[in-house]
C-alpha cells in the first residue's frame, strides 16, 4: 500500500493550526520540503494566499485541478467547476467537525435529551437483534 | 429641671446645641443650659455601608440550576428568586425530586441557559424571614441532649407544607407543558470520565 494523498498542487488540506484552524485550502506552489503556498480561495474557505508549514495542515483526498501558482480567479474558477466546497462538506471528516462542534455547543438540557435519545435507540436495535436472533 | 435634662439627653447633643443657639439669636444672650457631662457622642465611623447583593446575571428567576453541595448535590432545581440576603430561592419542585423550597448560595450552583416561566408562580410572601427558626425548634431539653445522636425526623410545619403544594402546583404546569422537562429535572448532573467541566456549556 502506498500512499494516496501528495503535498502536490492543487491539494485541498486542512488547517489544523494557527489563526485559520478549521478552515481548507489548496496548495498553489510547493516552497521547500517544509512549507508550501497556499490559498483558500478567500472567498470560498477564507484562507488568505500564504506560506503555511506542512506541520500544521493535514492532507485531503480533494484535488482541484489548477496550473502552478494560480491566480486567486483561476483557483476559485477550479473551485466552482469540481464542487469541491460541497465534496468537503459531503465528506465524513467534515460531518465529523461539525458533529464535534455542535455537540460542544449543546446546553445541559440539550445534552440530556441526547442521552434519552440514545438510550431509545439503543433499546430499538436490542429489541430487533432479539427479533432476528429468535 | 431634671426632666428638661432628660429630655435635652433624649433629643441628642445637636439637637440640644441647636435649639439652646437658636434662643441664643433671639434674645441675644448665651444659653441659660450647658451641659455639665460630656455627652457621648458617636465616633465617626467608616464602617462599609452594605451594598445590595449581587447575583449572576445566568441566575435569574426561572433558570434550571444545577446544586453543587449540600445534601441536594447534583439535583437540577429551579430557581424562583434571590432574597434580600443574596441566597437563591430554589425548589426542586419537592414533588418531582424532592428539593423543597430552600435558600442556597449561588456560589455553589451551576445556572443552565434553561429557562422555565415562573411569572405564575407566586413566592413574593417568601422572604429570608420565612426560613428563620423558631426557638422551640432551636432548643432542647435534657433528654435532647442526651440523645443527641439518636436521628430525628424533620419537623415540617403545615404552613410550610401547603405552601410547597402551591409554588409545585404552579410550576408543574409549566414544566409539564416542554417534553421531557420533567424528567430532566428529576435526574441529576454529574460528569462522566471524558466531560471537562470548563468547556461545556450549559
Amino acid at each position: 500500500m502506498g500512499f494516496s494523498r501528495y503535498v502536490e498542487v492543487g491539494r485541498v488540506v486542512f488547517i489544523n493550526h494557527g489563526p485559520d484552524a478549521g478552515k481548507i485550502a489548496t496548495v498553489i506552489d510547493i516552497v521547500d520540503q517544509n512549507k508550501c503556498l497556499v490559498d483558500g480561495p478567500e472567498e470560498i474557505t477564507g484562507v488568505k494566499r500564504q506560506v503555511i508549514s506542512y506541520k500544521k495542515v493535514s492532507l485531503t483526498d480533494l484535488k482541484v485541478t489548477i496550473q502552478r501558482n494560480a491566480r486567486a480567479k483561476t483557483l476559485k474558477a477550479a473551485w466552482a467547476e469540481s464542487d469541491t466546497l460541497a465534496k468537503w462538506e459531503g465528506s465524513s471528516w467534515a460531518k465529523k467537525l461539525e458533529a464535534k462542534k455542535k455537540r460542544s455547543s449543546l446546553s445541559d438540557f440539550d445534552r440530556f435529551k441526547v442521552m434519552v435519545a440514545k438510550k431509545q435507540k439503543s433499546r430499538i436495535i436490542a429489541q430487533k437483534i432479539k427479533e432476528l436472533k429468535a | 429641671m431634671t426632666a428638661g435634662l432628660r429630655v435635652l439627653g433624649v433629643a441628642g447633643p445637636k439637637k440640644a446645641i441647636k435649639a439652646s443657639s437658636s434662643s441664643t439669636t433671639s434674645t441675644g444672650k448665651s444659653a441659660r443650659y450647658y451641659p455639665a457631662d460630656d455627652v457621648p457622642r458617636p465616633k465617626h465611623s467608616r464602617a462599609k455601608k452594605h451594598n445590595p447583593p449581587r447575583v449572576r446575571p445566568s441566575l435569574v428567576p426561572g433558570t434550571v440550576c444545577i446544586l453543587l453541595s449540600g445534601r441536594f448535590r447534583g439535583k437540577r432545581v429551579v430557581c424562583l428568586k434571590s432574597l434580600e440576603s443574596g441566597l437563591l430561592l430554589v425548589t426542586g419542585p419537592y414533588k418531582v425530586n424532592g428539593v423543597p423550597l430552600r435558600r442556597v448560595n449561588q456560589a455553589y450552583v451551576i445556572g443552565t441557559s434553561t429557562r422555565i416561566d415562573v411569572s405564575g408562580v407566586d413566592v413574593s410572601y417568601i422572604d429570608d424571614s420565612y426560613f428563620a427558626r423558631s426557638s422551640s425548634e432551636v432548643e432542647g431539653g435534657e433528654e435532647e441532649f442526651f440523645e443527641k445522636d439518636a436521628a430525628r425526623a424533620a419537623i415540617v410545619s403545615d404552613k410550610r407544607r401547603a405552601d410547597q403544594k402551591k409554588v409545585d402546583a404552579s410550576i408543574l404546569k409549566v414544566v409539564d407543558a416542554t417534553p421531557l422537562m420533567k424528567n430532566y429535572l428529576g435526574s441529576k448532573f454529574s460528569l462522566g470520565k471524558y466531560d471537562k467541566p470548563h468547556k461545556m456549556v450549559f
